[in-house]
């Protein structure tokens, strides 16, 4: 049944993945790239590494994939020159790709461990009797590994500013507000009490 | 037939050798090309999560929260670049990405 199960995950994480690469229209590309997320995800549940599995679920379809729909979506491109050079490409392309994965099958046909891998893990998986794959991950991620999570913290905020910096503009004619003026507004600049005398008017 | 390690890194390793053919195959659209990485980043992830669970050790599914991290940045910032250079040029062909040519 695990058999199974990993082989229905698998097969179609590569389908959908050699899909994304070839697919003509990019936004079937990013719902293709959702769809191998998911099935990765499966993958992952399968392993033992549920937290995990959904933090992919999470981050990557609820944030990265939408945010490649949304620029897919805003910039104008015309779906129909994508495939021009395809035919010089594809060779050369499908040279280098066969290049890498046979040295990639050489490897994993041809390793062992060594006979001390057990004793020198860093942080062995406590029995998931004693603690779910989550606790186990939050009992040390904030205690052993503080610094690299606050330094992982560190990187998105500096990615989170320097896409902002990149893509905001300044249009002219555009009626905008300006908070500062805003804040720095006295009532005594604004509202002038007059004595009006009865009968006089202003 | 049981599934080993081996099963898991084929699996990842034939997701990397898709990222690393979608790189070379998509001339026209970089949008493309960033998925492309996406996918060899998940592979990488794939091989971390196996090891780490065949070994019966967490820190290879710590290391994996860190690369999902780098990876969500680099796609901001990625996306954010290619916004930018299709104002300025309005095309995001990859033979139109010349202009810092020396």
């Amino acid at each position: 049944m695990t058999a199974f199960i990993f082989y229905m995950f698998a097969s179609f994480a590569i389908i959908t993945g050699a899909l994304v690469v070839t697919a003509r229209n990019p936004v079937h590309a990013v719902l293709f790239l959702i769809l191998t997320f998911f099935n990765v995800a499966g993958l992952f549940v399968l392993l033992g590494a549920e937290f995990l599995a959904m933090l992919m679920v999470i981050v990557y379809v609820g944030a990265v994939a939408v945010l490649f729909l949304f620029v897919v979506m805003m910039l104008d491109i015309h779906a129909t020159t994508f495939r021009e050079g395809f035919q010089k490409i594809l060779p050369v392309g499908s040279a280098v790709a066969l290049t890498l994965f046979a040295e990639l099958a050489f490897v994993f046909g041809s390793w062992w461990y060594a006979p001390e891998t057990k004793s020198i893990r860093a942080l062995p998986t406590p029995s998931v009797s004693e603690l779910t794959n989550t606790e186990a991950i939050g009992v040390v991620l904030y205690t052993d590994y503080v610094f690299l999570f606050q330094m992982a913290a560190i990187v998105l905020l500096v990615g989170m500013i320097g896409s902002i910096m990149l893509t905001m503009r300044k249009r002219p004619g555009v009626k905008r507000q300006k908070p500062a003026d805003q804040v720095a507004r006295r009532v005594e600049d604004c509202i002038e009490i007059k004595k009006v005398v009865t009968g006089k008017g202003v | 037939m049981d599934v080993g390690l081996t099963h898991y890194l084929t699996v990842a390793a034939i997701l990397f050798t898709l990222g690393v053919f979608g790189v070379f195959l998509n001339r026209k659209n970089v949008i493309i090309i960033l998925m492309s990485i996406e996918l060899m980043l998940l592979a990488v992830n794939i091989n971390f999560v196996a090891f780490s669970a065949f070994l019966q050790d967490l820190v290879g599914q710590i290391f994996v929260m860190f690369v999902l991290t780098v990876a969500a940045a680099e796609a901001a910032i990625g996306l954010a670049i290619l916004v930018v250079f299709f104002r300025n040029r309005g095309s995001i062909e990859v033979e139109d990405i010349n202009t810092m040519k020396g």
